[in-house]
């Protein structure tokens, strides 16, 4: 299936390659450097590139190009998402995925691919798994290796791959036994330029931190579970109960891991809990505009709204924009046109603005286009679909 | 650490393919680099006995394989260490050794033994790595070492060792496709195995060696939709896609009888399948229903399919939801493909990779089932953030959706997205706009003037790509818009753009009548630009020039031959082609061409308006989901996607033949038994239901329906038992993994069954099945056994021709049987037609007509072969099973069941040297080692009578004597129930062949 993985960075170098199978040269490259060219911008290269003898499928995440090749059919998704999953794990292990990480960790990174993928098969994709086959690096144990010459590498064999749940290693010990779960809920609108909503929708996932010893079971419900429209589940959620019962019951891998993610679609109960005022004008006779942001609360329940950040893409035409904003820090780059404001808090009695001109390009053209606002919030406690927090977790474990 | 001076090295001795000449990485240095002193470092590192500094070099030699350089060179100080105590040491060795053996053959060779040796470790994954190292090491001479490794470890105790095997299978085949054969074996053996750790890989293994193999998965198919939910991700999404391949072949197909359906639209949600699930078992309703009501019954297998996939669509892996939705889309009746849209629309939400792939399969599917997406269409708009290539799929797919009732709507989306600052998308929203134009005609005059007011647009692609859709709109109606046209011949001042121009050209020619005041005016000015002017310009100001002296040649005769003189000499052959063809068409020349009298026909014929469709119309034949649907065009091992069956194979192949299984039996007997009395009221339970309910709820709803006629308890019973079964569910690959557990588990369900017994025969109607089958509780398993296939065969009867069928066999048993003889206890074993587990998913709401062709076994009747006395104790007796002989369709499949009535064991039961008539063959039972005192088995065997009546004499041999038999066939055995139309039958009776069988 998976021949070949290339990393590729983001100035067009290839820093890493495995191969699963014979080695397949790294001229394949080529194709996608060209694909990279033709579309200008990284998101838009194409995920899957036809060549002559190969297939190149590629995730971008973190500015680094994830290239597989392929030789012959498979599932487009299979690979991405196997891509992506890669790129969880070195997360996973690295606390971050970039480049310099991954040239540090180089030989680590190497041995975690060999063991996920034999003969480009997926082979051990669970990280509780791969972390038995080969330990993460910290830095003690860093510090440890050097001076008492031991390994990263785990000196027992690993046993979670024969269990009958392969995302949970055996034998966990704890002292304090804990578990934490996060609700986290994000909302996803559309507001036209009058401000009435066009779409929004609420998608929540529920990452969990357990650390419990031995092999817990779990059982997990909900106030109101009738609001989750549309649920997916980590593997090791019992399907069928949740079906019949509504109840969420598992037994959980140990340590990070999401869930579940849902999606609340009841889309006009969705109340968007911030507006935006602006006052946006390009006038033709001078090459001057004005532009004016105003940000404000609505309907947050007595909860702050946190880092607040607006972005927008302005015109081609904008040549610089000086602002003063009430609040918080600004910058455009005039490179990309890009305008970010960091807003911070909400204070609803001061309410945050951002005032200023628009120096347009002489000579040229009203810009007939609207630029786009994007509006980043954060609020703490508050589940914005009403999702109440589990009602009981029960705990039962041998 | 010196940064890297000699990549000359690295040049010098690679034998990498195409290494060298990337050696050079400015990102690299540090410790990574190499030349001749480093290599010997390294090599003297490697030759210490200190583990830390073979470490050391390893690791560094690891780093540099990461980076593309050659290490090749290292081969022999690094293979010396494959032997060594240090298990990171030996992991990267291992490492190396799979990266460079292939290039050094004969020095990878003496890492072999240690391989070998690790085969034989007592530890699993010991024998699991060595297998895995060995097979990933691609030396052709080691072939045969492999190949009896891999059969070795097909065998292994540890389902992880035989899980490894599966994946050196491809490997082997890879490296020397002649041992196919050879693997085919290892690979149907591994089928055969139960558990979910090495389903996937060797499903995997199967698509890669053998997918032309379908017979393979027959007995399987049952266990592999049973443990799928259990398998792992990646296992499942192999499983999905070949599983659809296979039930392609198999199964008939749900949707042929629609345009049925649409006849009857109110009836066609519910209605149709509501019919299918009505009064299972009861034959005279079905067939009285039959004439009306369609005949397609769902193959209770293809039912168990869709079943079993549909939780996973709430899988966390995109490919895992992709798997099974384009399953759905292949394999699902219309109705209930529905469910699969919002799993797809959850995974808009996630990276933008996996959004491409996905949003590619929906605009497939969205032409296909529009209604299924409609609900979604919110989902479907843009974001200013979204990538180029998305926006451009989330278009398609809106132009897709649009309809009557949702136009408003969208065309105000496109109205924003016009304003947008990605050209483009800007260009393909306008088409957009002009497909949806097209498709839906009351829009068209709105998109149309919508389309005029982007001319005035400063962007010049904006205008440019309105102009050519405004062309293709206008097409179609070009008698009401003269008005636009003389608009658009003023723009021919302003705009630039090639193609635009072009259009507006062929507009003003194609329509000249309608602006005849203007059109002479533009060419004029045409021609005083044409030499400046694009190719395909040119080739339209020579079109429009030759229609306007057609029509107009008084004004404009001089300004085309003008114009077709500069064509003459123009550098591009094209354009002096078109013009001397042009020229000699419509100048009247001396010899007086016949054409150029025909000349205005050629030109001004009327021209059929363009069809503006989806670039995705015809996706559809590449299966969904695969890689070659997303490019539209065949990926090497691309499989294609088989048309459904005309008829129906023999489903019978997928009985599974396990005499000595009983567990889950009894409930699923149970369900069987009181199926008579609570089909009416699940017959209202609808198809998307029973594809809902899951085995659990399954039951619980049979014993809902039992509760109605009787007790209220039952309820709270197949709650417990709903907990249970999911303790089971999630431990079930625990349970598969040892015998005795399985063994534990049947205690369980004992003691849980005659609960629901009792309360079964609380009701009266249900009283005598339920209480003849917990009878059979009490019995030992020997009787369950017997018991139990009856029922079994009643479930899993060819599906296509039932109805018709249970009518003529009744008719025949009257004629040609004596009474059936009502032995409960006496239909043979062999075919137990599933592991019971499978039976678990059945549900049996999907096969209500089926059970007729079943009837058979007790209705027929036994017939003796050999009387006990004349056989010294051995008794046989044969039944015709009337199931299709799975060896070969022309035989008759024949029940012999032996009983031993004699005080000794018989040995050796065979069958001897059959003396047959012209024509007439058997197939033979395998031999029955040995038959112990009061024991009775069952064989099967298979005749070809041949179409004849006469009798199949044979031998029938035990180790000490022979006894001659002979099996005469009534001629309603050997008839096979087909269903037809009474056209048909008409049809058929006219030809010779059919009457002979009918005679």
């Amino acid at each position: 299936m998976i021949h070949s993985l290339f990393l590729i960075n983001s100035s067009g170098d290839i820093f890493l390659e495995k191969h699963w199978k014979s080695v397949v040269s790294r001229s394949v490259c080529d194709y996608f450097f060209e694909a990279q060219e033709r579309a200008t911008e990284a998101e838009n290269v194409p995920p899957v590139i036809p060549t002559p003898h190969h297939y190149l499928l590629s995730v971008y995440r973190h500015k680094i190009f994830f290239v597989a090749v392929i030789q012959t059919e498979v599932p487009p998704l299979f690979v991405i998402e196997f891509l992506h999953r890669v790129v969880d794990t070195f997360q996973d292990y690295f606390g971050v995925c970039s480049e310099p990480v991954i040239k540090d960790n180089v030989v680590v990174v190497y041995e975690v691919l060999e063991e996920m993928l034999d003969n480009g098969f997926p082979l051990a994709t669970e990280s509780n798994i791969l972390k038995e086959l080969i330990k993460p690096p910290t830095i003690l144990r860093t510090v440890v290796n050097t001076i008492t010459g031991s390994t990263n590498v785990g000196d027992q064999l690993p046993t979670g791959q024969l269990s009958v749940v392969p995302w949970r290693r055996t034998g966990v010990k704890y002292t304090n036994n804990e578990a934490y779960f996060d609700v986290v809920e994000e909302i996803d609108a559309i507001i036209d330029k009058s401000g009435s909503t066009i779409t929004a929708e609420i998608q929540g996932v529920i990452d969990a931190c357990v650390k419990l010893t031995g092999m817990p079971d779990l059982t997990l419900s909900f106030m109101n579970p009738r609001l989750l429209d549309d649920v997916s589940f980590h593997p090791c959620v019992r399907f069928k109960r949740w079906e019949s019962e509504r109840i969420l019951s598992f037994i959980p891998p140990d340590g990070n891991f999401r869930l579940l993610s849902y999606h609340v679609s009841a889309q006009n109960l969705v109340a968007i809990p911030v507006y935006v005022k602006h006052n946006i004008s390009f006038r033709d006779s001078t090459s001057l505009g004005r532009f004016e942001i105003t940000v404000g609360p609505k309907q947050t329940m007595g909860k702050t709204i946190e880092g607040v950040i607006v972005t927008s893409q302005m015109p081609k035409g904008v040549l610089n924009m000086s602002l003063s904003p009430s609040q918080g820090t600004h910058t455009f780059d005039p490179v990309t046109k890009m305008l970010s404001w960091d807003v911070g808090k909400i204070n609803p009695q001061k309410l945050p603005s951002l005032k200023g001109t628009v120096s347009l390009q002489a000579g040229a053209s009203r810009p007939d286009e609207n630029p786009t606002i994007n509006l980043q919030f954060k609020i703490q406690q508050l589940a914005i679909s009403g999702l109440n927090p589990p009602l009981f977790a029960k705990e039962d474990w041998p | 650490m010196s940064a890297a001076p000699a990549y000359s090295e690295d040049k010098g001795g690679s034998a990498g393919p195409g290494e060298a000449e990337y050696g050079h990485d400015p990102a690299s240095g540090g410790i990574f680099s190499s030349d001749y002193k480093r290599h010997d470092d390294l090599k003297e590192m490697l030759d210490t006995n200190k583990d830390s500094l073979k470490l050391e070099a390893m690791k560094r030699i690891v780093a540099m394989i990461a980076r593309g350089k050659n290490a090749s060179d290292l081969f022999p100080a690094v293979v010396k260490n494959v032997a060594c105590k240090n298990i990171e040491v030996k992991k990267l060795v291992y490492v190396y050794l799979v990266r460079y053996a292939e290039e050094q053959q004969d020095l990878a060779l003496l890492s072999i033994s240690t391989f070998q040796r690790g085969l034989k470790d007592p530890n699993q994954l010991i024998r699991a790595s060595a297998l895995r190292v060995l097979s990933s090491i691609r030396v052709p001479i080691i072939v045969p070492i492999m190949m009896l490794a891999i059969k070795e470890a097909a065998s292994d105790m540890s389902p992880y060792v035989r899980k490894t095997a599966a994946h050196a299978i491809p490997k082997l085949y890879s490296l020397d496709s002649d041992q196919k054969d050879q693997l085919i074996e290892v690979i149907e053996k591994l089928l055969a195995d139960k558990t979910t750790l090495v389903a996937g890989s060797v499903v995997m293994a199967f698509e890669e060696v053998c997918p032309e193999r379908i017979d393979l998965i027959h007995k399987n198919y049952r266990k592999l939709c049973n443990l799928l939910i259990d398998v792992e991700e990646w296992g499942q999404v192999v499983i999905i896609s070949m599983l659809t391949r296979y039930a392609r072949t198999q199964f008939l197909s749900p949707t042929q009888n629609e345009s049925l359906l649409e006849e009857n639209p109110e009836k066609a949600f519910y209605g149709s399948e509501e019919d299918e699930a009505k009064g299972p078992g009861s034959e005279e309703a079905a067939a009285a229903a039959l004439p009306t009501r369609k005949p397609y019954v769902m193959d209770p297998d293809h039912r168990l399919l869709l079943r079993n996939t549909k939780p996973l669509l709430q899988s966390r892996s995109a490919a895992v939801v992709m798997a099974v939705a384009q399953l759905y889309f292949h394999l699902a009746p219309k109705a209930e493909v529905g469910v699969i849209a919002k799993a797809l629309v959850r995974l808009l939400r996630s990276h933008s990779e996996v959004q491409y792939v996905v949003l590619q399969n929906v605009a497939t599917m969205s032409i296909k089932r529009r209604g299924m997406f409609e609900p979604y269409l919110k989902s479907f708009y843009i974001r200013s953030t979204d990538p180029t290539q998305i926006k451009i799929l989330k278009l398609e797919v809106l132009t897709n959706l649009a309809n009557e009732t949702n136009i408003p709507t969208v065309l105000r989306e496109f109205q924003t997205y016009i304003r947008s600052m990605d050209k483009d998308f800007v260009a393909a929203t306008i088409q957009a706009i002009g497909r949806c134009a097209t498709n839906i005609g009351r829009v068209r005059d709105t998109c149309l003037n919508g389309l005029v007011q982007l001319l005035s647009n400063r962007d010049e692609l904006v205008v440019a790509e309105s102009v050519v859709v405004i062309k293709k709109l206008l097409q179609m109606q070009p008698a009401q818009h003269g008005e636009i046209i003389k608009h658009l011949a003023k723009l021919t001042d302003n705009i630039q753009v090639p193609m635009a121009r072009a259009s507006i050209l062929w507009l003003i020619g194609e329509y000249c009548e309608h602006v005849p005041r203007i059109a002479p005016d533009v060419l004029r000015k045409m021609a005083k630009s044409f030499t400046a002017e694009e190719d395909i310009v040119k080739l339209q100001v020579i079109n429009l020039a030759a229609k306007l002296y057609l029509t107009n040649s008084k004004q404009t005769k001089l300004l085309t031959q003008y114009v077709l003189s500069l064509a003459k000499y123009d550098q591009n052959y094209d354009i002096r082609d078109r013009a001397r063809f042009t020229r000699q068409l419509i100048v009247p020349s001396e010899q007086g061409g016949a054409l150029s009298r025909h000349a205005k026909k050629l030109f001004l014929a009327p021209k059929p308006a363009p069809v503006l469709e989806s670039s995705f119309k015809d996706r559809d034949h590449f299966q969904l989901g695969s890689l070659s649907h997303l490019l539209n065009a065949k990926a090497t091992g691309y499989q294609e996607l088989p048309d459904w069956p005309e008829e129906a194979p023999d489903p019978s192949v997928r009985n599974v033949e396990v005499p000595e299984w009983t567990k889950c039996s009894n409930r699923e007997k149970r369900k069987e038994k009181e199926k008579p009395f609570y089909s009416d009221s699940e017959g209202e339970s609808g198809p998307t239901e029973s594809a809902d309910s899951d085995p659990e709820s399954e039951s619980e709803s049979d014993s809902k329906s039992s509760s109605e006629s009787g007790s209220g308890e039952s309820s709270s019973e197949s709650d417990n038992e709903d907990q249970d079964e999911d303790e089971e569910k999630g431990r079930s690959s625990e349970s598969e993994q040892s015998e005795e557990e399985g063994e534990k588990k049947k205690m369980k369900k004992r003691k849980k069954v005659p609960e629901g017994q009792r309360e079964g025969s609380s009701s009266d109607e249900g009283s005598d099945s339920s209480s003849s089958s917990s009878e059979s509780e009490m019995t030992s398993d020997t009787e369950e056994e017997q018991v139990e296939p009856a029922s079994w065969r009643k479930k899993t009867p060819p599906s296509g021709k039932s109805a018709p069928a249970a009518k003529e066999i009744s008719l025949l048993d009257l004629e040609d049987f004596t009474p059936p003889s009502v032995q409960p206890l006496s239909p043979p074993t062999v075919v137990s037609t599933s592991l019971a587990a499978d039976l678990e998913g059945l549900t049996l709401t999907d096969s209500p007509l089926v059970p007729s062709l079943l009837s058979p076994v007790s209705g027929a009747g036994r017939q003796e072969l050999l009387h006990r006395v004349a056989g010294e104790g051995l008794a046989v007796d044969y039944t015709f099973s009337r199931q299709p002989f799975s060896g070969d369709p022309h035989m008759v499949s024949v029940h012999i069941h032996f009983s031993n009535s004699s005080d000794t064991p018989i040995k050796g039961l065979h069958v001897g040297t059959p003396k047959l008539p012209a024509g007439i063959s058997i197939q033979e039972f395998p031999e029955i080692e040995s038959l112990s005192p009061g024991e009775s088995t069952t064989a099967i065997m298979g005749i070809n009578f041949c179409d004849s009546t006469q009798a199949a004499n044979f031998q029938l041999c035990t180790q000490t004597r022979q006894f001659y038999v002979s099996i005469q066939p009534p001629v309603g055995e050997l008839m096979a129930p087909v269903f037809m139309s009474e056209n048909e039958f008409k049809k058929e009776q006219a030809v010779e062949e059919s009457l002979k069988v009918f005679e």
